[in-house]
């Protein structure tokens, strides 16, 4: 059996390809694809967790993955929306563009 | 009656309401001014001679009959711990009732007069606005029961005084004589106010009489007389000669007298009612109200009082020092104006020398024949196209018969004719009670004064009424022949012709006149009422006093000598009368000197006009300069001083402050733009900083747990 380093280090590389992507992209959609990226990281963390943990039996690990994954694609639904009425908005979704906030 | 007692303060409150009510009228509603005027002035009279019967049927018990009504005027503080309440009211006593009855009676013929007098006058209305205001104080300063409302009235007439003698300001020198008589009057009114919060000091109380706590009750007065200031003077003896100086300032003695001939420049009337009838002898009113407090002396003295002593003396100058500047005027009213100075010096000595009754006697019919007799110089003037240089008049006899019998009354009665009219028994009584008074040198002043009055009364009616007019050579070039005056036809009317009143003014002299010769009879010493009423006592009538021997003896002299001074006049001017009006009197031709001194009236006016006045200018002129150069300097050094401070504080403000706000300003607007770069707007670059921060924070922590 794979040791669980292994894992954890798949699951950090693919957290910071996730965190790369959502710092560089300046598309709004792919910087939500980073995001997600980094989610299932965090999804795999759980699992490996989970599975070499003092208790595997119970299905709590993949009880809750499957929960955040539910929530991550509520999530993706939510975002992709926001991201949708953003462009209706500004007619781009150039994240650089998007910056009513600044001080 | 008794109601009357309560509701006395309506006989004031009803000419200042009529007074009030015409000062808003508009200029030419002159019946209604007229009507508020006289309608009030009769039912105040009708009013006091309701009071005057109350008192009649109160008094005899002894004891002047006294009853006075007393209110809170204002209070601060509470009364009963240290508080001072200020209370005022008013008296109904006999002396108090008499002046009311003689007040109204006279303000009342004076009104209906003054319709006739002033019937062309433009500004009828604001006549008898002033009127009402005037005749309203001076009611209101009879009832006073206390010093303080006296006091408050008698600036109120002193003020209608002064209006009503400037009441044709446009002439200069009536409205020189209106500010000649308010600021002589203020003089003495100073006096009296020093007097009457010295009073208040010493007694805590301004109310004449109030229940054995008044001003002028034993208690009081025995306090007063027993202390003795600094100067060795009776406390009572220095208020009282303090509240005489007010006297003084009002009716006009030496050395105030200065103001009431020029006050003859008002209207007649004014000089009738005002000046001579009622207002001047309101000073001699108020030395009758604190009577009590001049004759106040301590236990067991029994000298008389220095007040009072004062009183006469000042009487007893003024009555000889005016009648004889009387001799030598030309002006019909100044000789009249005059010739009140000395009859109220008369009235001073009857005062101080006699008491009460003695001079509110001859108050009290001095006020009915001045009137009279101004009321006719009033008709004579008013009939000769506003004359008034005796000179110019003469042969008036004919023209104006009833002016000319009601004058020829006054006339009589001022000088003291014997028997019938009634100055005759009022002069008698005061030089009665001038004889037997400690010296007898005011005596001998009264009887020169008696003298020089009928003398100076018959010079002027002879040049007035007697002899042919003289109305100057081109004004009568158009009557040919004096004679033709004689006829009892009107004579060819001309400009310059004389012409009898109408009768709004001839009836009040026939009533004044009537009253003149009728007044005496109550206060003969065969049936003393007068005298008896104010002071208390019943009197019975019995002519067997007449024939006393001293008071025969007296009447016989004062008789003579009336006869003397008619007898003198007659035979210098009745005799052979001037034919022209440039021609010198006859005492001039004897005496020019003392003529001229006399014409001149002593020089008191230019005695002043060189030592008060200039004084006063030369202090007026100190007192500029002062200001001018060191209040002026003070004040200006000040203000520099200011201005340097202020322009100091500028330049802090300018130089330090500002710029170092300014730059507090810049450097938190520099901050701000700094931080606000951080907040760029874009998501991602939080982001970065979040995820910097997670690496160091987890570098750390790395960190952390390696070195444990």
């Amino acid at each position: 059996m794979t040791p669980l380093p292994f894992y954890l280090l798949l699951s950090a590389s693919l957290f910071a390809i996730g965190l790369a992507g959502a710092l560089t992209r300046r598309n709004a959609i792919l910087v939500l694809i980073g995001i997600e990226l980094m989610l299932n990281a965090a999804n795999l963390n759980f699992i490996a967790f989970w599975r070499y943990g003092p208790n595997p039996s119970a299905l709590t690990g993949v009880i809750f993955v499957i929960f955040s994954i539910g929530v991550a694609a509520a999530e993706a639904a939510v975002g992709l929306a926001l991201i949708i009425s953003i462009y209706r908005h500004y007619r781009t979704t150039n994240l650089d563009q998007i910056n009513v906030m600044k001080g | 009656m008794d109601w009357i007692v309560h509701d006395l303060w309506l006989v004031p409150a009803l000419p200042l309401v009529a007074a009030g009510l015409s000062a808003v009228l508009k200029r030419r509603q002159r019946r209604l001014a007229a009507a508020l005027a006289i309608g009030s002035m009769v039912l105040a009279l009708a009013l006091s001679c309701g009071a005057l019967i109350n008192a009649v049927e109160h008094s005899g018990h002894g004891s002047a009959a006294r009853q006075v009504v007393n209110f809170f005027w204002f209070q601060a503080g509470d009364p009963q711990v240290n508080g001072t309440a200020l209370r005022l009211g008013w008296v109904l006593d006999p002396l108090a009732a008499i002046m009311l009855v003689m007040v109204s009676l006279v303000s009342l013929l004076i009104f209906i007069y003054s319709l006739g007098y002033m019937a062309h006058d433009e500004n009828f209305t604001r006549f008898f606005c002033f009127l009402a205001l005037f005749a309203s104080a001076m009611l209101g300063l009879v009832i006073a029961n206390s010093l303080l409302l006296l006091f408050i009235c008698w600036e109120i007439v002193g003020l209608t005084s002064y209006l009503l003698i400037g009441f044709w300001y446009h002439k200069p020198s009536a409205a020189a004589a209106a500010k000649k008589a308010f600021i002589t009057t203020r003089i003495g009114d100073l006096a009296l106010l020093l007097g009457m919060v010295w009073l208040y000091s010493e007694t805590g109380t301004l109310l004449f009489y109030d229940g054995g706590n008044g001003c002028l009750e034993r208690s009081a007065l025995a306090g007063l007389a027993a202390q003795t200031t600094s100067l060795g003077l009776a406390v009572s003896t220095g208020i009282a000669l303090l509240v005489f100086c007010g006297a003084i300032g009002k009716s006009g003695q030496v050395p105030l007298h200065v103001w009431l001939p020029d006050a003859m420049e008002g209207p007649t009337p004014v000089s009738a009612l005002i000046h001579a009838a009622t207002m001047v002898a309101a000073g001699v009113f108020l030395v009758a109200r604190v009577y009590p407090l001049m004759a106040a002396v301590p236990e067991g003295v029994a000298s008389v009082p220095s007040a009072l002593q004062v009183v006469t003396w000042v009487g007893a100058i003024t009555a000889v020092f005016a009648a004889s500047i009387a001799v030598a005027q030309t002006d019909i009213k100044r000789i009249l104006a005059y010739s009140t100075v000395s009859q109220l010096g008369f009235m001073m000595l009857g005062l101080g020398a006699g008491g009460v009754a003695v001079g509110m006697f001859h108050l009290i019919t001095h006020a009915f024949f001045k009137a009279l007799l101004f009321l006719g110089a009033g008709s004579v003037i008013h009939g000769c196209w506003d004359e008034q240089d005796i000179r110019r008049m003469g042969g008036l006899r004919r023209l104006m018969p009833v002016t000319f019998a009601t004058y020829a009354v006054g006339m009589l009665a001022l000088s003291g004719f014997p028997l019938v009219f009634s100055g005759f028994w009022s002069k008698e009584e005061i030089l009665h009670c001038a004889r037997g008074w400690i010296t007898p040198v005011p005596f001998y002043l009264g009887v020169f004064g008696a003298l020089l009055t009928a003398f100076y009364m018959i010079r002027q009616v002879c040049y007035v009424f007697l002899g042919v007019p003289r109305s100057g050579g081109h004004e009568r070039a158009h009557i040919s022949d004096p004679s033709t005056l004689s006829k009892s036809a009107p004579p060819p009317v001309g400009r310059y012709e004389a012409q009898e009143s109408p009768l709004a003014m001839t009836i009040p002299l026939m009533v004044l006149a009537a009253f003149s010769v009728l007044l005496g009879l109550i206060g003969t010493p065969a049936w003393p009422w007068f005298q008896g009423f104010l002071d208390g006592d019943t009197v019975t009538g019995e002519v067997g006093r007449l024939f006393v021997p001293a008071v025969l003896r007296l009447m016989v002299l004062s008789s003579a000598v009336v006869f003397l001074g008619l007898g003198l006049g007659w035979w210098f001017y009745g005799r052979k009368p001037l034919s022209s009006a440039e021609e010198p009197d006859v005492l001039e031709r004897l005496q020019p000197d003392i003529f001229a001194l006399l014409r001149r009236k002593y020089f008191v006016d230019e005695v002043y006009a060189a030592t008060v006045i200039r004084f006063n200018a030369w202090w007026a002129q100190v007192c500029d300069w002062l200001d001018c150069w060191v209040w002026n300097g003070l004040v200006q050094a000040l203000s520099l001083l200011l201005v340097g401070l202020a322009w100091l504080n500028h330049l802090l403000d300018e130089h330090v402050v500002n710029p170092g706000f300014d730059e507090g300003c810049h450097r938190l607007a520099k901050g701000g733009m700094l931080m606000s770069r951080l907040q760029g707007g874009r998501v991602q670059a939080y982001l970065r900083f979040i995820g910097v921060a997670l690496t160091v924070l987890v570098l750390f922590l790395i960190w952390g747990c390696r070195s444990s």
